[in-house]
Order: structure tokens, then C-alpha cells, then sequence
């Protein structure tokens, strides 16, 4: 089928030029044969006149001017669907690489996807119970968020993935079941085998469609695997009906792969050199999370990404913030004072909890319950930080129930542990527990009502130290 | 004749040796006609920015030349509509293409088909001139739609329809110039979205848009007519705000523009406001309300025109005479669409890859801001607000920076605010507004006459704050004589009594004139009544025990917006409170 072209203009990076091109279409897919035989896929991203410049997936070691043969395939990218993508593994171009065969395909789709029209939306409200207090409790997951886990080198967010994967439910269930799209972008071959260890440990692999590509991997290769993931999450969700959870780990390695690949283009840099249109192209993964009207599936993204040097403030977090719906920040003093999850309660935030819980989703009180833990646990810092210049002996009185309400905070209610799950319920009485540590003056953000409703230090007691058993 | 695309990088187009085309004319791009504008013209090439995505279009295809600027289809059915950035209506194309948007599909902005209960407003025989209103008819419950003669045109009313049901493509009037030219008015016109429409002459600010949040319309207020930024990193709450004020601003209609943003987003504001009931009309406030999204997976160029768009609409309504408020969130995505445009096309970057026409693009937007008077005599406003997302939250960005020289509100989100949940969390001591003296007179006739000596001492009393923090932060509060601490105590009672405002309170989310002033009396009588204690040495600890000060601070939610009486109990309160001590 189609021309075959011999020879290339320019070897560039990972770019390639072809000259005398007729009949090429924008972001077309070509196949490149070399000498020998083995075949490398590429895609047009340029066309000037009858010259067009090939990113070649796999790389250009071994081309040359002449050694090749290149065919137009005459479509976009596109990878193969079925239901049959469950509990299989791919590369991060959607080549099966689990050595099961092909996958017999129900229908092509373009792995761009296209924009969901707004109108088309069904506003998220349903929760996500993870069981994991600092989630559910402050920062709630909601079916069809795109909430990202912002970490740094050397921090837990791997083994939170999983224990959100273990612990996730569905506050109701009336899609056909549940699935998990595991997109891995120039990871550690370690961190794909814990992940793929766990879902088997878990028993939920023949739920679970991988796409790896690994850190040694083509990086052109790396910026095509979240599109694939999503475009088989898009998938399950809306013409399956499935409530998919994509995670995609490592967002920032993607981002320097894309980095790569414009400088060799000879493009403009923005910001630390990463291209002007990096919000754009993040923006095309993120807003392919959400639920649409026509169908009962949803599409939830826990992207991973590793803060260079812990700074929130480069580009990619920073742009990441931008378009998600909130973030779970991780927080490295949390981590090294042993506290597991370390969930950096302040920084973390998630948008949609708002409409997603209270009466008929969690509980009537968990909105004023998570504000109230908010503004007192920012107390807790601001007296921690005068605590350090003039040391906590000197404190006044009630800066010191503060520290303490912070110590127990972070121990009970943060650091929950790996094993434990608590239900919403279990969660939101601890918050009133820890709230009930304070003078009942401290809680402003509270109805008197609901004070005199739940206040009851002598109670809380006992549901600290039972939690602190659980937590044993 | 035979324009064909020659290369294709990203949205960029270009056509060779074609000198068909004129700058920014609207173009029909390849087979699928996607939608394009022309953006440079060189000796040989002509370069176009293509609003939809460019995947699978191939050189050769043809380019038609529409002969025409970019335009905005401006008629009755705009309210109520949600439109992409270049004003395709998103629900026909829901109904069209299902969920999902794909390319070159031309769908008209306005319902062809939907006939309007049309009044006539000129009979034949009439003089009439551009900007004059010919018809009106109630485009939604809450909006009468006063169409007006196009800009160019006047003359004589040749022949008129009666009153009656006509759609927007129907011929009303036939009017004949001066020389004898004869032109068809209908109910819908076009007008080029990159120009600012004319007015009569522009009106010195007098009136402020009340919006019923306390820190805005006290500390902060923008005028009718004006332009505020609000600028803010990722989770600081720019989109409340913005929502916030969307929903509950007195400006007459809405125009909120989604550029680059979040899908959802623009989902929530379309369900939230179809249900949400304007409390003066008793309608739903989408009556009032045109959406634009163009979220960030839409096409970059799209991105770009929808600000422009947006702003078009406004001067439209504001034409017939209406305080129209524009929202647009955020302008930030819009200077990186222009950034990567200007990428594309390999201009030279002046600051972080900005081109350098930044900064006079961004004051073409907010110069359209305005209080005039429309051609037709009447009075109109277009107030902007354009939300800032400062990468990094750096306020030092170009894109902040030079919306901080044509804004005169400027209310500054601070992360630190927002992470102690103090919302709207706006920095008293970073934020400023230019329109205090222009509204001053306004404040004293209809608020009270001492509204902005009030105003004056919250601020002074935040400012003390902001110093003796300084202090607290070394050594302590225990170390502060007892007129600081009362300082300390006080400004804690404005932040958390009066500055911050739950947005999903009933009586808290939009506060009336009368409640702000009345609460800032009682917090200024409880300042003073403290103080003589204070100098009679009474320990602060006294005072504090007596709970007057977080009775005062829970006035929002105890005093309902509809029983304001209930605030003049307070000064015996304190009276009361404050008596026990001695």
C-alpha cells in the first residue's frame, strides 16, 4: 500500500526530512525500513512544499541518507481497541509487548483524541472513597477529577498509587465495573515491576491495560504513551461504560522528553527550555479526564510527577496546577518524620470536593469538619515557626494546644499507614476528635450548633488512641 | 485564482505567490473548509493561523479567501448560548457531532430558525443613522434586544415590517443614503472582532459595580466601566472570585469567557447558573449570561480570537444601553496562545518568549473598558475583569506585569491566604484600586457619609497589623504592650469578621451596601469602646473574655441580609459586654 520513498533529505536528532513528497498529510504515520529489514515507525510533523520532516518514534541511530525506504501509511496515529486491552501491557507506542499476539481490534482511534465539548459534560460529583484520610477526609477524589500527585525524588508516591488502587471504590456503582489504565513514561524498570507487582498481589490485573515505556526507551516514543493510555481509557470509559482510573507516572520525565524533542526541532523556548506551548500540549492530556452525558462510564487521572528540587514552582508542576483540578502535595518533612502518607495537607487541595460531598455524598458536617482542620492546622505552622525562633517553652498558652493538636494531626490523622483503610465516616469522627484537643473558643470556622453537637474531649481520647492502635 | 496550501507546521499555514488575501481576512482552510485567519503577507507568502486542528491536511488543498474580517455574528440568541472562541454554537454542535469536536463543521452562531417576537421601533419615512434602535424584542425573560442600524449605514427608512415574529436572516428595513444606495437591516449584523465598536463620547467613572463581596466593594471597589485584574497562582481561587462575581455583580449582562481553562469549569458554570435565581428578577441568571469556552484542549488560535469574541459581545450589549461585566479567566492563556503563534511563525522574543507586541495588545483589550454614551444617546458600560495566572505565582512576570500598567483595580491573590483557607483570599496589602476617588461621591450619597472615613481606619488598622506582625514574628505576642495587642485583636476581628466571605453561605455569599456599612460601624464603635478600657489597665485578656469580639466576628452569618435591623443591637452589646468588666 502507498509509495515507497528511498533515501532521506536530513537526519536530525530524532528528526528526519523526506523530499519529493507528494500526497502527505499533517501528523500522518510512516514507516521507515532499514537496510536490514527492521522497521521504525515515524509521524509527520512538518510539511513545507514537497519537503516533510518525519519524528521518527524510535530514534535515527543507524539511518542514513540512503540505507532506507519510507512508506506514508495515509492515517494519523492510531492504536488498536477492543475489551480485549485488559490485562494486557504495552509499549509506550501501543505495540503489545507482553508476548500475547496482537490485539484483534473492535476499532482504530486516532490517539489524539478530540476536545469533549463543555456542553457534553456531566458536571463530577460522585466521590472516590480511598480510604486514606487525608484524601477523603480534606482533599476528596471525585469520579471524572484529574487530581495529580506532586512528589520529589525519594518520596512514597508510588506506594500511594497503589494503595489509592488497592483501597479506590465507587461511592456507587452503576457503571459496569472498574478499571485501571497504567500509563509509565520513562520510569525506572523497578518502579513498572512494583506497580505490575502490585496489581497482581492485589488481584486486580486482568483489570489493569499498561502502556510502559521505560527510562531508556525512545523518548518520541515517551510523548505518544499518555495519548495512548487515554485514548484506551476514553475508550472503556465511554463506549464500555467502565469508571477507569488512569495513572500516569512520570509526568516530568514526559515533559523533558518533549523538551528534547522541540530543541532538536530548533523551536523557541519558553521557560526553563521547556517549549511556549507546553500548557497546551499538558492541557490535551489533563482535560481528557471527566464524564460525559451519553455515556455512564468516567474518565479519573492520578498523574504522577517528581518536582525537580522540590520546587513547586517550576514549570512543570506549575503548569500541571494550572489545569488539574487541585493537587496532592507531598511533603518531605512529613516523609522523613516517618509519617506515611506524607500529604502536605495546606499545599493540597481539591477543587471538586466542594459539590462532591456533604449531604447525600459523605456527611452533612465534612465541608465545615475539612475547613476547620485547614484553618487550625495553619495555626499549627504559624506557631511552629515562631516556636523555632523563640522555642516552644516561651509560646503562649494556647499556641501550645496548637503544637499538640499538630503533633497528634500529623501522626493520627495524616499518618495513617499503608495498611489501614479508613470509610469517610471513621475519617470525619478522628477530625472531630483531633478538634475536640482544642479550646472549643479556637474552632471560628464552626456553627455553634455543630460544636455543641460533636465537641466532647473526653471521647476523642479514645478515638485517638483506637486510631493510633489501628495504625500499629 | 488557485490558492493551495504550501506548508503546514502546527496551526501555521502558509499559501505561495497568492496576493488574493488581505491581512486578518477570515479564510477557509483545505477541503474540511477549517477555519483560518490571515496573519502576515510577504512577497511571496501569505501566512495563515488555523482555528481547528490541522491534523490530516495536506499541502495542495485549496484555500478560499471569504473576503471579509473576522467577525462576530451579533443578534438575539446570544444570551443563554454557550459559543467556542470563534462563536460556533457548542450546544448545535452537541446535538450535531455528539460529545466529542471535530473540524470544518460550519454551523451558524444564532438559530436561523427561531422566530422573535419582534416590536418595530421606526416607521418608513423615518431618518435614521448607525447605532440607532429599529426593533426590540425580549431575547430572554430578563433581556429586551434592541437591535440597532449598522454602524455605516443612514438614510431614509424606505420600507418597514410591521411588528411580528421574524427570524434573524429576515430583511425588517430597507434604507436608502444619501446617494441613493439602498440597504437590508436585519435582526442580526456583523461586526470585526479586533475592532472596538464606536460610542458617542466616553463618560468620566462614577458608579461602582456593586458585587457584594466585602473586601472588593469596601477595601477594593472597581467602577462600572473599569478594568480590575486578579492575579494568583493555581489554587488561590481566581475562578471563585470570578464566579462569585459573575454571579452576583449588578452589571445588567455577563459575559464570561473561559480561554484556555478547565472543561469543567465552564460545565459548572452552565449548570450552576441555570439554577441559580437572580434574588432581584426572581429569573435564572443565565437570562443575563453568555459563555465562551475555549478550553485549554481546544485549538491555540481559537484561544487567541476568544477574548476578542468575548469583548465584542460585551460592546454589543453595552450599545443597547446595558452595564455589561466581562469576565475573562484567564488572559494568561491567551498570551501564551499569542506566544505560541509567534513561535510558529519565528519572531524574535522579547521577554520569557512574550513577543514583544505584548504588552500593546494588552492594552487594546482593557482600553475597550469603558462608561459612554452610545451612538444612540444612551448610557453603557463594558466593565473588564481578566484574571492573571502569573507562572510560578511570580507576580514579576510579563504577562502580570503589564496588565498591572492598563488595570487600575488590582486585587492580588495570595497562596498564603488561600492555604489558611481565608477566602476570598485577596492581599490587603498588595492589592490596590485607583477608583476609590471616583467613587467617593457615590459612597457618601448612597452608602453614608462617612463610609470612606470608615474604610480608612480598616485599612489603617490592617496596616498596623502588617507591623506589629513583624514584631510578633520575632519575639512574640506576649511582649506587646496591651494597646498593640487591642490592635492585633481588632484587625483579627476585620480579617476574619469582615474579609473573609463564605462563598457558600446563604446570607454571606453576596452582602448588601447597608450590611458592609453597618459592620464596619459596629467593628469601629467595639474599637473604640476597648480602647478607654485599655488605658484604664485593663488586661486585653478581660476583654477577650467576654466573647464580645467573636460575637462581633460571626455578624455574617448571624444577621441575615434581610433583617439588617438586627446590627443596631449590637452597640448595646457591647455596651453590655464590655460594662462587666469594670
Amino acid at each position: 500500500m502507498g509509495l515507497q520513498l528511498l533515501g532521506l533529505e536530513e537526519i536530525s536528532g530524532s528528526l528526519v526530512a523526506l523530499d519529493h513528497v507528494k500526497n502527505v498529510s499533517n501528523e500522518e504515520m510512516v514507516e521507515i525500513e532499514l537496510a536490514n529489514g527492521s522497521v521504525r515507525q515515524g509521524r509527520v510533523v512538518q510539511i513545507e512544499g514537497e519537503k516533510a520532516m518525519v519524528q521518527v518514534f524510535e530514534g535515527t541511530a543507524g539511518l542514513s541518507k540512503k540505507n532506507t525506504k519510507t512508506r506514508l501509511l495515509g492515517h494519523p496515529m492510531e492504536i488498536a481497541l477492543s475489551k480485549e486491552i485488559l490485562g494486557r501491557v504495552f509499549n509506550g507506542a501501543g505495540k503489545p509487548i507482553d508476548g500475547l499476539g496482537d490485539v484483534y481490534a473492535e476499532k482504530f482511534a486516532d490517539i489524539n483524541g478530540k476536545p469533549l465539548n463543555p456542553v457534553s459534560r456531566q458536571y463530577p460529583r460522585n466521590y472516590i472513597n480511598t480510604g486514606i484520610s487525608a484524601i477523603d477526609g480534606l482533599n476528596t477524589l471525585i469520579r471524572g477529577q484529574k487530581l495529580p500527585i506532586f512528589s520529589g525524588s525519594g518520596m512514597p508516591h508510588d506506594k500511594l498509587a497503589v494503595q489509592i488502587v488497592r483501597q479506590a471504590q465507587i461511592a456507587d456503582d452503576d457503571g459496569k465495573g472498574f478499571g485501571i489504565v497504567f500509563g509509565a513514561m520513562g520510569v525506572k524498570n523497578d518502579v513498572a515491576d512494583y506497580f505490575k507487582r502490585s496489581f497482581e498481589e492485589t488481584g486486580v490485573m486482568e483489570k489493569v491495560c499498561m502502556f510502559v515505556n521505560l527510562s531508556n526507551d525512545p523518548i518520541i516514543e515517551r510523548t505518544l504513551t499518555p495519548r495512548c493510555a487515554l485514548t484506551a481509557a476514553e475508550y472503556l470509559a465511554y463506549e464500555l461504560d467502565m469508571h477507569i482510573l488512569v495513572i500516569l507516572t512520570d509526568i516530568t520525565s514526559y515533559c523533558e522528553a518533549l523538551r528534547e524533542f522541540s530543541s532538536s526541532k530548533g523551536e523557541i523556548p519558553g521557560r526553563k527550555g521547556y517549549p511556549g506551548y507546553l500548557y497546551s500540549d499538558l492541557a490535551s492530556l489533563y482535560e481528557r479526564a471527566g464524564i460525559i452525558k451519553t455515556s455512564k462510564g468516567s474518565v479519573t487521572q492520578i498523574p504522577i510527577l517528581t518536582m525537580p528540587n522540590d520546587d513547586i514552582t517550576h514549570p512543570v508542576p506549575d503548569l500541571t496546577g494550572y489545569i488539574t483540578e487541585g493537587q496532592i502535595v507531598l511533603d518531605r518533612n512529613l516523609h522523613q518524620n516517618g509519617v506515611y502518607p506524607p500529604i502536605g495537607c495546606l499545599a493540597s487541595l481539591s477543587r471538586l470536593m466542594k459539590d462532591g460531598i456533604g449531604e447525600g455524598y459523605t456527611r452533612k458536617d465534612h465541608q465545615d469538619v475539612a475547613n476547620q482542620l485547614f484553618a487550625s492546622y495553619a495555626q499549627v505552622l504559624e506557631a511552629r515557626s515562631l516556636a523555632s525562633v523563640i522555642g516552644e517553652d516561651e509560646l503562649s498558652e494556647s499556641d501550645k494546644r496548637f503544637m499538640e493538636f499538630g503533633r497528634l494531626f500529623e501522626k493520627v490523622f495524616v499518618g495513617q499507614g499503608f495498611g489501614v483503610k479508613r470509610s469517610i465516616i471513621e475519617t470525619l469522627n478522628l477530625g472531630w476528635a483531633l478538634l475536640s484537643t482544642l479550646p472549643m473558643s479556637a474552632l471560628d470556622r464552626l456553627d455553634p450548633e455543630l460544636i455543641k453537637a460533636n465537641y466532647d474531649p473526653e471521647r476523642a481520647m479514645r478515638t485517638i488512641s483506637l486510631a493510633l492502635q489501628g495504625e500499629e | 485564482m488557485d490558492n493551495r496550501i504550501y506548508s503546514i507546521n502546527g496551526p501555521v499555514v502558509t499559501v505561495r505567490n497568492s496576493s488574493d488575501f488581505s491581512m486578518l481576512e477570515m479564510v477557509n482552510v483545505g477541503d474540511a473548509r477549517l477555519l483560518g485567519e490571515v496573519i502576515g503577507i510577504t512577497g511571496d507568502k501569505t501566512t495563515i493561523q488555523v482555528y481547528e486542528s490541522t491534523t490530516g491536511l495536506r499541502p495542495g488543498e485549496p484555500v478560499y479567501s471569504s473576503g471579509s474580517l473576522l467577525c462576530a455574528h451579533l443578534g438575539p440568541g446570544i444570551l443563554k448560548n454557550i459559543f467556542d472562541g470563534i462563536e460556533r454554537p457548542l450546544k448545535d454542535i452537541a446535538a450535531t457531532q455528539g460529545a466529542f469536536i471535530s473540524e470544518g463543521k460550519t454551523i451558524p452562531s444564532l438559530d436561523e430558525n427561531k422566530k422573535w417576537n419582534v416590536t418595530m421601533k421606526v416607521k418608513v419615512g423615518d431618518t435614521v443613522k448607525g447605532g440607532d434602535i429599529f426593533a426590540t424584542c425580549p431575547e430572554t425573560d430578563l433581556i429586551e434586544h434592541r437591535s440597532m442600524i449598522p454602524v455605516h449605514i443612514s438614510g431614509v427608512v424606505e420600507t418597514a415590517v410591521g411588528d411580528g415574529e421574524y427570524t434573524v436572516t429576515e430583511t425588517l428595513v430597507k434604507i436608502k443614503n444619501d446617494l441613493g444606495e439602498v440597504f437590508e437591516v436585519k435582526l442580526a449584523q456583523d461586526w470585526p472582532i479586533r475592532n472596538p465598536r464606536p460610542v458617542s463620547y466616553r463618560k468620566p467613572i462614577t458608579l461602582p459595580l456593586v458585587t457584594g463581596q466585602r473586601v472588593i466593594d469596601t477595601l477594593f471597589p472597581i467602577a462600572k466601566g473599569g478594568a480590575a485584574a486578579v492575579p494568583g497562582g493555581f489554587g488561590a481561587g481566581k475562578t471563585m472570585t470570578q464566579h462569585q462575581l459573575a454571579k452576583w455583580c449588578d452589571a445588567d449582562i455577563i459575559v464570561y469567557v473561559g480561554c484556555g481553562e478547565r472543561g469543567n469549569e465552564m460545565t459548572q458554570v452552565l449548570e450552576e447558573f441555570s439554577e441559580l435565581i437572580d434574588p432581584k428578577s426572581g429569573k435564572p441568571l443565565l437570562d443575563r449570561t453568555v459563555l465562551i469556552a475555549n478550553t485549554s484542549n481546544m485549538p491555540v488560535a481559537a484561544r487567541e480570537a476568544s477574548i476578542y469574541t468575548g469583548i465584542t459581545l460585551a460592546e454589543y450589549y453595552r450599545d443597547m444601553g446595558y452595564h455589561v461585566a466581562i469576565m475573562a479567566d484567564s488572559t494568561s492563556r491567551w498570551a501564551e496562545a499569542l506566544r505560541e503563534i509567534s513561535g510558529r511563525l519565528e519572531e524574535m522574543p522579547a521577554e520569557e518568549g512574550f513577543p514583544a507586541y505584548l504588552p500593546s495588545r494588552i492594552s487594546q483589550f482593557y482600553e475597550r473598558a469603558g462608561y459612554i454614551e452610545t451612538l444612540s444617546g444612551k448610557e453603557g458600560s463594558v466593565t473588564i475583569i481578566g484574571a492573571v495566572s502569573p507562572q510560578g505565582a511570580d507576580f514579576s512576570e510579563p504577562v502580570t506585569q503589564n496588565t498591572k500598567r492598563f488595570v487600575r483595580a488590582f486585587w492580588a491573590l495570595d497562596k498564603s491566604l488561600a492555604y489558611a483557607r481565608h477566602f476570598p483570599a485577596i492581599n490587603w496589602n498588595l492589592s490596590y484600586s485607583e477608583y476609590l476617588d471616583d467613587l467617593d461621591r457615590w459612597y457618601s450619597q448612597n452608602v453614608a457619609r462617612d463610609f470612606t472615613a470608615l474604610r480608612s481606619e480598616m485599612v489603617q488598622i490592617l496596616h498596623e497589623e502588617n507591623q506589629l506582625m513583624e514584631i510578633v514574628k520575632l519575639i512574640g505576642s506576649d511582649v506587646l504592650p496591651d494597646d498593640q495587642k487591642l490592635t492585633i485583636e481588632i484587625a483579627k476581628v476585620v480579617r476574619v469578621g469582615y474579609l473573609q466571605q463564605n462563598a457558600f453561605h446563604p446570607d454571606d455569599t453576596f452582602v448588601p451596601f447597608a450590611k458592609q456599612y453597618k459592620m464596619l460601624k459596629v467593628i469601629s464603635y467595639l474599637y473604640d469602646a476597648c480602647k478607654p478600657l485599655i488605658q484604664k489597665k485593663f488586661p486585653i485578656s478581660s476583654i477577650l473574655n467576654t466573647g464580645i469580639f467573636d460575637e462581633v466576628i460571626k455578624i455574617k452569618y448571624d444577621v441575615p441580609n434581610n433583617n439588617i435591623a438586627l446590627l443596631d443591637e449590637y452597640f448595646d452589646k457591647i455596651d453590655k459586654a464590655l460594662s462587666t468588666i469594670e
